[in-house]
């Protein structure tokens, strides 16, 4: 684990990366690495993330400056900007159940092809996708998915890298930790370690890249 | 009482002691302020919070501590949170006992669509899909009709959320359940004759002998 500035770590990436991007609303999202996204001007990404926020906040930023040119995602109910860029065809959204977004994140990053899952079947989810009978019930077969990078909003990060997050900030985030090739943390208070005791660690110290130093 | 009051008011009373609930938006929301003070229920928020209480007093708002719209929210004794598989498994694993959602339409076998209108509303799913496929009891809260037209449709032509049909409806003017796949006419609204419900559903409705009147 490096410990690097926001601009460091944003400058690892890519034009036309594939970033999943923790957070639920915004909430558990890094803010500070979107805002140096937007600063550097990263364009044509693929985002997977649970929902596209809204104008102004997390990856809602990235939208309203058409940085995205893909989003994988469960919800754009509440960004406008979204469903405008859709519909006038400058972002592809994929819309993917919200439990099976996050399943197939966690198969990614658990070195499993994909999951089978009852959610879709019967509906137009279904449509171009292997459906499979086990044990007398339909599931679909839902592949895994992996990304670049992995963006990460903790709560503690200890020296090492190990975090831990706080209430419904944690969301997406421990799932897509598992599941970039290269794993950049931004958390609310880096502390010695130790400080969070070893029962408290949600995300092994191991899976963390890069390490945002606070500001 | 208004619509949305009669509606929210009935549904609480489908809910009982130690359940896990799940909550959509809109008029299901409100099914939490009718439950009785001292009846224990766990509300979950699929973003990853079970114990989820009332929204907090002005400057008593936390960041992190929100509902699945992204509006702060207050956590009760006892509450636990916990990351979107987690939630997702609650969900699909049949371990939430009710969720209660909106519907833009249900049809005469209780199939439900209220994930989005093609070309003109395309909100995504979130978690609806997961929902109504695996809670144990899924209920539905919604207005009879939308400006006058009727959401309970012999077959739904909006895209559907799950082949699982719906466990009861409840609109304002009705109680509906779909025993053998056909929708039942369970009870009326308040003041509201069966004749009345029959003319403003387009779906055909089973009428039982004895239709009692909902109460609140």
């Amino acid at each position: 684990m490096k410990t690097v500035s926001v601009e460091t770590a944003v400058a690892l990436i890519p034009d036309g990366a594939t970033l999943m991007v923790g957070g639920f609303m915004a909430v558990g999202t890094p803010e500070r690495v979107i805002d140096e996204l937007v600063r550097q001007g990263k364009k044509n990404l693929t985002i997977i993330a649970n929902d596209t926020a809204l104008p102004g906040r997390g990856i809602g930023k990235l939208v309203d400056k058409g940085l995205v040119s893909r989003a994988v995602t469960s919800h754009i109910g509440l960004n406008p900007e979204t469903q405008r860029q859709m519909l006038d065809g400058k972002m592809a959204v994929d819309l993917v159940p919200q439990g099976t977004l996050i399943e197939r994140i966690r198969a990614g990053g658990f070195g499993l092809g994909g999951i089978l899952t009852p959610t879709g079947v019967g509906t137009i989810v279904e449509e171009g996708k292997q459906k499979l009978d086990v044990n007398g019930k339909s599931y679909l077969v839902e592949t895994a998915l992996r990304a670049d990078f992995a963006l990460i909003s903790a709560f503690l990060a200890d020296y090492l890298g190990n975090l831990s997050y706080a209430l419904t900030a944690r969301n997406f985030n421990p799932v897509i930790a598992m599941a970039g090739e290269t794993t950049i943390v931004t958390a609310e208070h880096i502390v010695p370690v130790g400080l969070i005791a070893p029962d408290h660690v949600v995300t092994p110290a191991p899976l963390v890249d890069y390490l945002v130093a606070n500001g | 009482m208004d619509a949305q009051s009669i509606i929210a008011k009935r549904v609480a009373r489908e809910l009982r002691e130690g359940m896990l609930v799940n909550l959509g938006i809109g008029i299901p929301t409100l099914v939490a302020n009718y439950i009785p003070r001292d009846m224990k229920v766990f509300f979950q928020s699929e973003n990853g919070l079970i114990g989820t209480g009332p929204i907090p007093e002005e400057g008593m708002a936390h960041a992190m501590l929100t509902d699945a719209g992204g509006k702060p929210v207050t956590a009760l004794p006892g509450a636990c949170t916990f990351d979107s598989a987690t939630s997702f498994g609650l969900i699909r694993g049949g371990h939430v006992d009710v969720t209660v959602l909106g519907a833009l339409q249900v049809d005469a076998k209780g199939q439900l669509a209220n994930w989005m209108i093609p070309g003109k509303m395309v909100p995504g799913m979130g978690g609806a899909m997961d929902l109504v496929t695996g809670a144990k009891r899924v209920i539905i809260a919604m207005q009879h009709t939308a400006k006058g037209k009727p959401k309970i449709v012999k077959k739904c032509g909006l895209p559907l959320t799950s082949a699982r049909p719906i466990d009861l409806l409840v609109t304002e003017l009705a109680v509906i359940a779909f025993p053998n796949g056909q929708a039942t006419l369970m009870e009326t609204g308040p003041g509201v004759t069966a004749e009345q419900v029959v003319s403003v559903t387009e779906a055909e409705l089973v009428l039982p002998a004895k239709i009692p009147a909902m109460q609140l």
